[in-house]
């Protein structure tokens, strides 16, 4: 396959950043997509260019790192996978894609398509856990937990933290991010002890992160590389709302 | 040469961790707070320390190379944890778990710490429930398990594919606790690109800001290395593209010994290599052996049919069926330990029937299981490593069965480590994959996850406290000292070395050759000659880096192509090390096979009159032989047999 | 309570609760014109009921502070939306698999929904209620005449398609405003998802076509010459 990629460069946080055509040629439909950068990055090497500047680590679809907006889609035309799950045998001979870095106000761009997520991180240390030291817990089978509450707090732990629900999003929310935590911990009863607190506290650092509200669009569901629902919303709002009325 | 002292506590080995621990001496609370530790890594092992001397009340410094501590390459294991509960009351015991894990490694690991990792496994499970990690339950709401290779009891805890992920998840929650309360302070995106020792003890690192290329000093009472293994010395593993051993590395070359370098852990189910621009190798779960049946056709002809894709696998009629675990290891079948299944699949595929293009390849086949179970509760069990297979591979395991390979995994071997964990240097600690101490030549399928925790979790928090009662007087260690000067500056000589090279080879293209020398003679096969050989190739292939290699842009900067490049030139002194440990050990025994020690039927034959010891590498400096050492290996409870998992 | 209605959510609350007292006027405006059709003697009594009597003054003022508030939150959401999104904009965008075309366009909805509204005040609420009000006729008719003011508006196809587009953003506006509602109040799982939204569109159907009866029967009515 030959293709035309249109590619975001940015040198840093601060520098404006403008798109760059290159070609790739002789690529196998086998190939992954980020392999297809490597090969171009490979090239620009050679050549003497800085090559492109992407986030990526495990690429079989589980650490988050890798992101991507590609052809008007996070993570590519494809769905429920990682940019790096995405093969060329999604695109066509000639081919052209448009390659740019996540774009949320929450979410810098730190050089090319990388993009700054501590955010999430933050979201998370304000109350995306369990306060128990190590040590002095009881026995794993002391409480017993109805399998359907086990599987459905498993499907909204699923979450790989990449954003892509807040690159998609209209709004820059990461409603979809602390609600498969929040909804996570609060199916199980050892997350039910603090669950009030949690909510307020990781809703009221993401407000203060700068992220956008739901409005309930379903566009970061469509593109959760896990699939994981906005019914998790709903238990965020309620939750939250819940927790709120108690003060 | 610092002398090796295991420090193995005497005793019944049932009694060694109990009585240690209440030998061991404690810090005060007051005392803690004046105390730091630097971790380095963070996955299971650092993530899971750091959180615990963080609610024990030191001050934590926690390094990691990625944007989030989240990313660390534990969060890819796909298939479960290990633990002795006996929930399944299929008489599993602590004592079982410690033998098994012995003997799938093959008789090269310590008792003492393997019966430790066994004795607080349970401990685990407790920790990551409370944590609130989902773990699979049944019907009744308690917690279900699943069978790995090499045990013959269901002692795996799982959560769907992503067991590692939720582990991780748990542990990150924690040190997300420490962080939000300061006893933690994270770096994200630092790499550690020094060791400093002070009077002979870990005092600090030198750290590279990757976003900023500012060269930094940390220093600490004590430095905690968590930074895994080392396999992307092969170039395609099923490593995270950024895994590396440079922080192991530099611990080596400030005086730490390397233990066991050549325990390496080929694991049998990955998806095969589709070309030459591939960039890594995607493992398909073990837990797949739970259901999945592996075979290869019997008659030659139907494998030129199947490579031609003139015949499709499911056309080929039991009988001229060959599933050759079944066959050749009838008590364990489709679960054998690792090793001995890439073995397998190695021996099949080098007698011509591989049955991919490249004949690098066998089925992995779920029918049996599908007619037996139905598609649905298949899906329910594997449904996302199936989804995963098709994206890669636009094949339909459902319909189709899988085609697997061999592929660099785990490496057994790491930094030495006495029974506290703490290296040669005093000070200076290993966890996890990054030591060599608990799986011997072969690791078994869902132990590094109870490994890295157990080091965090429960051991190293009591260990370290012994060596930091210690440093109670020390006060806080200043980085403006000629020690922690001399790093910096070596650090910013390679850097600036690596950059006047300009030379025509991009990092990868020369790790790629790494890749491929390793591969072909330090891989799964090996023998005295492809060793030799291996050694003076990637001599050749090191001189020709420093000459020839091109790194782009400039050090102020995010520039990933630097980061590569001073990794690489890290893999190319640990390839060696590896073949030269290799070499020098004249058994097979694990992931170490030497074709000229097999038994008739081509098992591993072990020697365990010579090399019934721990390897010991010591650094003597820049292109010098290093040096060996041995650590022997006494076995008290458990008696050396050659593996059988015939019968 | 705390800084409830400062947080995100709590904005979004404001958003769900207006909008649901607003669907339940529209049930009520909607039960109230369809008995035009039926008796136009029946339905200028209802408009001598609402006329500027206390009560009814009251329930405008509820109602009118109920859109204020939908309209001042939909304002300042969408504002901090924007600049939640930041700056740079995609250069390409594709809508995403299964999202509704309604649910990214509330904004621009509501803005068309306003506007008609604005209309609407114009054509009859000026005419009846304020001109009761300050006493004195303003219309061609009586304030309490409701059904002349129909008759004559309907009959005039610019005002017809003018309200039937009216109706079309307002059905769109509703079919994810309504299931929207109980997915922020947290009334909403897994399964119920679904079903709100087939009884978002079921209920916005209904409604707007009631609606809709209303003014397409007085137009069809105005061509026979009121004959039929």
């Amino acid at each position: 396959m030959n293709l035309t990629l249109k590619i975001w460069r940015q040198k840093n946080a601060k520098a404006p950043g403008k798109f760059v055509t290159y070609k790739v040629e002789n690529i196998s439909p086998d190939t992954s997509f980020l392999e297809m950068l490597d090969i171009l990055n490979n090239d620009l090497i050679h050549k003497g260019e800085d090559p492109v500047v992407f986030d990526h680590d495990c690429r079989e679809g589980i650490c988050g790192m890798c992101s991507l907006h590609i052809n008007g889609f996070a993570h590519g035309p494809d769905t429920e996978i990682t940019t790096c799950q995405l093969h060329m045998r999604k695109f066509k001979d000639g081919d052209t894609i448009t390659i740019e870095p996540w774009r949320s106000h929450a979410f810098p761009v730190i050089k090319d398509l990388a993009v700054d997520r501590s955010a999430f991180d933050k979201i998370l240390q304000a109350g995306g856990f369990i306060s128990v030291n190590t040590g002095g817990v009881p026995d794993a089978n002391s409480i017993p937990i109805p399998k359907a509450d086990a599987d459905e707090s498993m499907d909204a732990a699923a979450c790989i933290g990449c954003g892509a629900c807040v690159a998609t999003c209209k709004n820059g929310s990461a409603m979809l991010f602390v609600a498969a935590r929040v909804s996570s911990l609060a199916k199980l009863p050892q997350g039910r002890v603090e669950g009030a607190r949690r909510a307020k506290a990781m809703v009221a650092k993401m407000d203060e992160l700068g992220f956008g509200a739901c409005t309930n669009t379903g566009a970061c569901e469509a593109q959760c590389p896990k699939g994981i629902s906005i019914a998790h919303i709903a238990r965020l709002n309620r939750e939250f709302l819940s927790a709120k009325l108690k003060d | 040469m610092a002398k090796l002292d295991s420090k193995i506590p005497a005793g019944p080995l049932a009694e060694k961790w109990s009585k240690h621990k209440a030998d061991i001496k404690v810090v005060s609370p007051a005392n803690k707070r004046k105390l730091d530790i630097i971790v380095v890594g963070t996955g299971l092992g650092g993530a899971s320390a750091a959180a615990s001397l963080g609610e024990l009340g030191y001050n934590v410094k926690i390094f990691c190379i990625s944007d989030s501590p989240r990313r660390a390459h534990s969060i890819a294991a796909q298939g479960g944890i290990n633990a002795a509960k006996n929930y399944q009351n299929d008489n599993d015991s602590v004592f079982r778990l410690f033998y098994d894990t012995i003997k799938g490694g093959d008789y090269r690991a310590r008792e003492a710490n393997v019966y430790r990792l066994a004795e607080v496994s349970n401990n685990i499970i407790d920790q990551c429930v409370a944590q609130g990690v989902p773990f699979a339950r049944d019907y009744g709401g308690l917690l279900d398990n699943r069978s790995f290779g090499g045990a013959q009891v269901s002692r795996t805890f799982y959560a769907r594919g992503q067991t590692g992920q939720q582990l991780l998840l748990g542990a990150y929650a924690a040190l997300n606790r420490q962080i939000a309360k300061g006893s933690v302070k994270s770096y994200p995106r630092h790499e550690m690109l020094d060791l400093v020792l002070v009077d002979g003890k870990a005092r600090g690192i030198i750290t590279r800001n990757l976003i900023t290329g500012e060269i930094e000093r940390f220093g600490a009472h004590a430095v905690v290395i968590a930074t895994g293994g080392y396999g992307n010395v092969f170039f395609l593993s099923t490593n995270a593209m950024n895994s590396n051993g440079s922080a192991a590395w530099q611990c080596y070359k400030k005086g730490a010994c390397f233990a066991n370098p050549c325990f390496t852990q080929i694991h049998p189910t990955c998806i095969p290599v589709h070309g030459t621009q591939q960039s890594k190798l995607t493992l398909m779960s073990e837990s797949l052996r739970n259901d999945g049946r592996i075979w290869v056709p019997k008659k030659k002809e139907d494998v030129e049919l199947i490579r031609a894709k003139k015949k499709k696998a499911s056309d080929i009629p039991e009988e001229d069926r060959d599933y050759y675990l079944e066959r050749r290891y009838p008590a364990f079948g489709n679960l054998v330990p690792r090793d001995v299944a890439s073995r397998a699949a190695k021996e099949r595929c080098d007698a011509g029937y591989g049955v991919n293009e490249t004949g690098l390849a066998v089925f992995l086949d779920f029918k049996t299981a599908i007619d037996r179970l139905g598609e649905d509760v298949i899906r329910a069990r594997y449904g996302n490593l199936f989804q995963m297979y098709e994206k890669i591979t636009d094949v339909n395991p459902y319909h189709e069965p899988m085609m697997i390979y061999p592929a660099v995994h785990y490496t057994m071997g790491g930094i030495w480590v006495d029974y506290n964990l703490m290296t040669t240097i005093p000070g200076l600690y290993a966890i996890g994959e990054a030591n060599f101490s608990d799986h011997g030549a072969n690791r078994l399928g869902a132990s590094a996850l109870m490994q890295g925790l157990a080091d965090g979790y429960f051991v190293l928090p009591y260990t370290i406290g012994d060596y930091l009662s210690h440093e109670i007087q020390s006060p806080k260690v200043n980085t403006d000292t000629p020690e922690f000067a001399e790093a910096e500056k070596a650090v910013k000589e390679k850097i600036a070395k690596l950059f006047s090279i300009q030379g025509a080879e991009s990092v990868d293209d020369i790790h790629k050759k790494l890749g491929h020398i390793m591969w072909e003679n330090v891989g799964m096969g090996r023998t005295k000659e492809s060793l030799e050989k291996a050694i003076v190739e990637i001599q050749a292939l090191r001189k020709d880096f420093w000459k020839n290699v091109r790194v782009t842009g400039t050090n102020e900067e995010f520039n990933q192509e630097l980061e590569k490049a001073i990794r690489l030139a890290d893999f190319l002194e640990l390839g060696e090390l590896m073949a030269r440990d290799a070499l020098h050990r004249q058994e097979s025994c694990g992931g170490h096979f030497r074709v000229e020690y097999q038994t008739p039927e081509g098992e591993a034959l072990r020697d365990d009159k010579h090399f019934a010891y721990v390897a010991v590498w010591e650094y003597q400096g820049a292109d010098q032989e290093p040096k060996l050492e041995k650590e022997p290996l006494v076995f008290e409870a458990v008696h050396l047999a050659q593996r059988n998992y015939k019968d | 309570m705390g800084n409830l209605f400062s947080s995100s959510i709590g904005r979004k609350l404001i958003m769900s609760i207006s909008g649901l007292f607003l669907i339940l006027f529209l049930l009520f405006h909607m039960s109230m014109n369809l008995v035009a059709v039926f008796s136009t003697e029946a339905y200028n009594m209802i408009c001598e009921f609402l006329g500027a009597h206390w009560y009814a003054l009251v329930g405008t003022l509820v109602l009118a502070a109920g859109f204020l508030f939908h309209i001042i939150y939909a304002f300042i959401l969408t504002i901090k939306n924007r600049q939640a999104r930041g700056n740079q904009r995609y250069a390409v965008s594709k809508h995403e698999q299964g999202v509704s075309w309604a649910s990214k366009n509330m904004f621009v909805l509501g803005l068309i929904v306003v506007l008609g509204l604005l209309l609407h005040f114009y054509n009859f609420w000026y005419n009846m209620q304020f001109a009761e009000l300050i006493g004195e006729q303003v219309g061609p008719y009586g304030p309490a005449d409701g059904a002349a003011y129909i008759t004559s508006l309907f009959s005039n196809p610019v005002f017809v398609i003018l309200y039937l587009v009216w109706f079309a953003a307002l059905w769109f506006h509703l079919t994810h405003g309504f299931w929207s509602a109980f997915q922020t109040l947290g009334w909403d799982n897994q399964i119920w998802i679904k079903r709100w939204k087939c009884i978002a569109n079921i209920f916005a159907t209904v409604v707007m076509l009631c609606f809709a009866l209303v003014v397409v029967v007085f137009f069809l009515r105005s061509l026979c010459g009121g004959a039929c």
